[in-house]
């Protein structure tokens, strides 16, 4: 249930977030991670939601991309109350319509560059070899053609978080999703990555988010959320003084 | 999704090959283990099977198997011969003897002795020399594992003479008979020259051994045996079922070969459950990424069993080959003869494989399901 004082949702918003609560139990006690969000995020911008450890910036995007429900709230994504479908309309509405891109990459060991970058294709039906070629093609933009048939050990850091890209774009989704995309990497990589993610990942029909506390790449947001307790102390296209 | 999961596990080698071997070792156990035990029993039947033209055995009421018998007056013979029905009968007698052998040492031996003019009651084949040796003066017919036992390796037995309880027996034949339940040296004879090898006791026929006319079935002219002689007359499928169920019931063998392969599937269980788990637990961030990016649990599920399958099918297989190469590395050996793999077993080895890999998957995927599409984000 949404707060009555809540804004209303911006119609152009991809994602329209209200009243977001959410709750741990640790033990006999409850913790309130997140209290009361409302906020939009806009297609055809780089969205970064920053903050301390433990400000609920991962359980506020894990609930605005349909992976955690939210003790309270609502989220609309692309007009679709995400959490009002079933569990497996949500699990399909993801595979649309939501790319993401893993602190850890997450990639599969034993199958190599392409077909990583194909998982989603794949988990949509195409086959393999198709679902490969288009990936290949993907890779290539990203300058890793020639990686294609490696397995991911056999590759370096940033060219694993390129794989990562390549799989959260694939399947042209209209919400990109990252986490903390350059944690593992040095600050040239981290930058490249970047540069490359807005260059591949924004798009006038899809929103970006990422989740980072890294103050390198702070001047490459087009729009900047911080949270603080739960709470969000500041929306705006820079950092504000201070932090 | 599934060419993902078989690469997934075929990626990871070492618990790929874990998983083979458990269960291929499991399947391996459980297979030969149950075709001994079952080729073992079915040595019960032995007797029964090595006198291929009975069709009804005939014999006092308290005999229970070939082996346990107690002797009939030998009017028996001439009875159950007026029973209507009755095409042939002939008579059969086993008794334990001793031998000394060339070495002075004393071996208890089983001699059979079959009818005179018919020779009914040898096995269907004889390994060496023909069954007409036996019309010879003092002739006995040594049964394979004797020829082994007696004689070295590339020493014929053919014309070797025996002290047989005292008495002269010439071996003129090797006869191609099943191995007893005990393994025990059998040395066949024609009736009249088993009377003067075995001491003498007042009832010596053992056995009538029975052929049914045309258009009568053994079932019928066994009753009509029973009803008009009063003794016990059984079928040859119903002696022979005696035969293996005395082993079952009298013998631990049930038990110990019950425990092995028991013990088989306790370690498939364990092997493949501990690097089935292993593996889904090194998987685990990968399967979250992939729920979080849109796969059903129920697409997870077919990827566990597809993995489990896979390892199922090709684990099976090498335990069924690998009893195989058993049983056909060891026929040559005179424990293994007639040895052969009942359709059954691999059907049960199949069904105990499926069970471990049911468990053992079940477990698994437990904690891929449990998992939150959002700990990959932790």
């Amino acid at each position: 249930m949404t707060n009555p004082a809540s804004p209303p949702c911006d119609a152009e918003a991809a994602i329209c977030a209200r009243g977001i609560t959410r709750d741990f139990e640790a033990g006999q006690t409850t913790i309130r991670v997140l209290h009361g969000i409302d906020t939009d995020i806009r297609s055809g911008e780089m969205t970064y939601v920053v903050g301390e450890s433990g400000s609920g910036k991962t359980t506020l995007i894990s609930i605005m991309c349909g992976i955690l429900w939210p003790t309270e709230g609502e989220v609309k994504v692309f007009g679709t109350d995400i959490y009002k479908l079933s569990d497996t309309e949500l699990v399909n509405f993801r595979l649309n319509n939501i790319g993401f891109i893993f602190q850890q990459y997450n990639l599969i060991p034993s199958i190599d560059a392409a077909a990583n970058a194909a998982v989603p294709l794949i988990a949509k039906g195409m086959p393999v070899d198709e679902a490969r070629e288009k990936a290949k093609v993907l890779l290539e933009k990203l300058n890793i053609g020639n990686q294609a048939d490696k397995l991911p050990r056999q590759l370096s850091g940033g060219q694993q978080q390129r794989v990562a890209i390549a799989r959260a774009l694939v399947h042209e989704p209209r919400l990109v999703v990252c986490d903390e995309p350059t944690a593992a990497l040095d600050a040239r990589s981290g930058r490249r990555v970047m540069d490359l993610l807005r260059e591949v990942a924004v798009a006038p029909d899809r929103a970006c988010i990422i989740v980072t506390h890294d103050n390198r790449i702070f001047d490459l947001a087009d729009r900047i959320i911080v949270l603080e307790d739960g709470r969000i102390t500041h929306d705006g296209k820079e950092m504000p003084d201070g932090h | 999704m599934l060419w993902i999961a078989i690469r997934m596990l075929t990626g990871d080698a070492q618990k790929f090959y874990g998983l083979l071997f458990g269960i291929a070792f499991s399947t391996l156990l459980i297979t030969q283990q149950m075709t001994i035990f079952v080729n073992l029993v079915q040595r019960g039947a032995s007797g029964v099977y090595n006198a291929p033209e009975a069709e009804v055995w005939v014999m006092d009421p308290v005999s229970r198997t070939t082996d346990v018998s107690y002797a009939m007056p030998s009017t028996a013979l001439d009875k159950v011969r007026s029973v209507k029905g009755v095409e042939w009968a002939v008579p059969h007698l086993r008794a334990q003897a001793n031998v000394r052998t060339a070495e002075g040492d004393l071996e208890g031996v089983a001699v059979i002795g079959v009818d005179d003019a018919t020779l009914i009651g040898l096995p269907k084949r004889m390994a060496e020399g023909d069954k007409a040796v036996l019309f010879a003066p003092d002739a006995v017919a040594v049964d394979d594992t004797g020829a082994l036992r007696f004689f070295p390796a590339g020493v014929s037995p053919i014309g070797a003479r025996l002290e047989l309880n005292d008495q002269r027996a010439l071996i003129r034949g090797i006869a191609d008979s099943i191995p007893s339940f005990t393994s025990t040296v059998v040395l066949y004879t024609r009736y009249s020259n088993a009377l003067n090898f075995v001491p003498g006791t007042r009832n010596r026929l053992s056995f009538v051994l029975v052929g049914v006319s045309e258009g009568q079935t053994p079932a019928e002219v066994a009753d009509r045996i029973e009803a008009e002689t009063g003794l016990k007359a059984e079928t040859r499928e119903e002696f022979a079922q005696a035969g293996i169920d005395f082993i079952i019931e009298n013998t631990g063998i049930p038990t110990n070969f019950g425990i092995t392969v028991f013990l088989g599937f306790v370690v498939g269980v364990a092997i493949v459950g501990l690097t089935f788990s292993l593996f889904i637990r090194d998987n685990i961030k990968q399967f979250g990424a992939l729920k979080a990016i849109g796969v059903t649990n129920g697409k997870i599920v077919r990827m566990v069993a597809a993995q489990a399958g896979l390892v199922g099918m090709i684990g099976y297989a090498l335990g069924v080959i690998g009893t195989v190469l058993f049983i056909f590395g060891f026929s040559a050996n005179p424990f293994f003869k007639g040895f052969y793999i009942p359709w059954q077993v691999p059907l049960i080895s199949l069904v105990a494989v499926v069970i471990i890999l049911a468990i053992t998957g079940l477990i698994a995927i437990r904690s891929v399901l449990k998992t939150e599409p959002a700990a990959v984000f932790r």
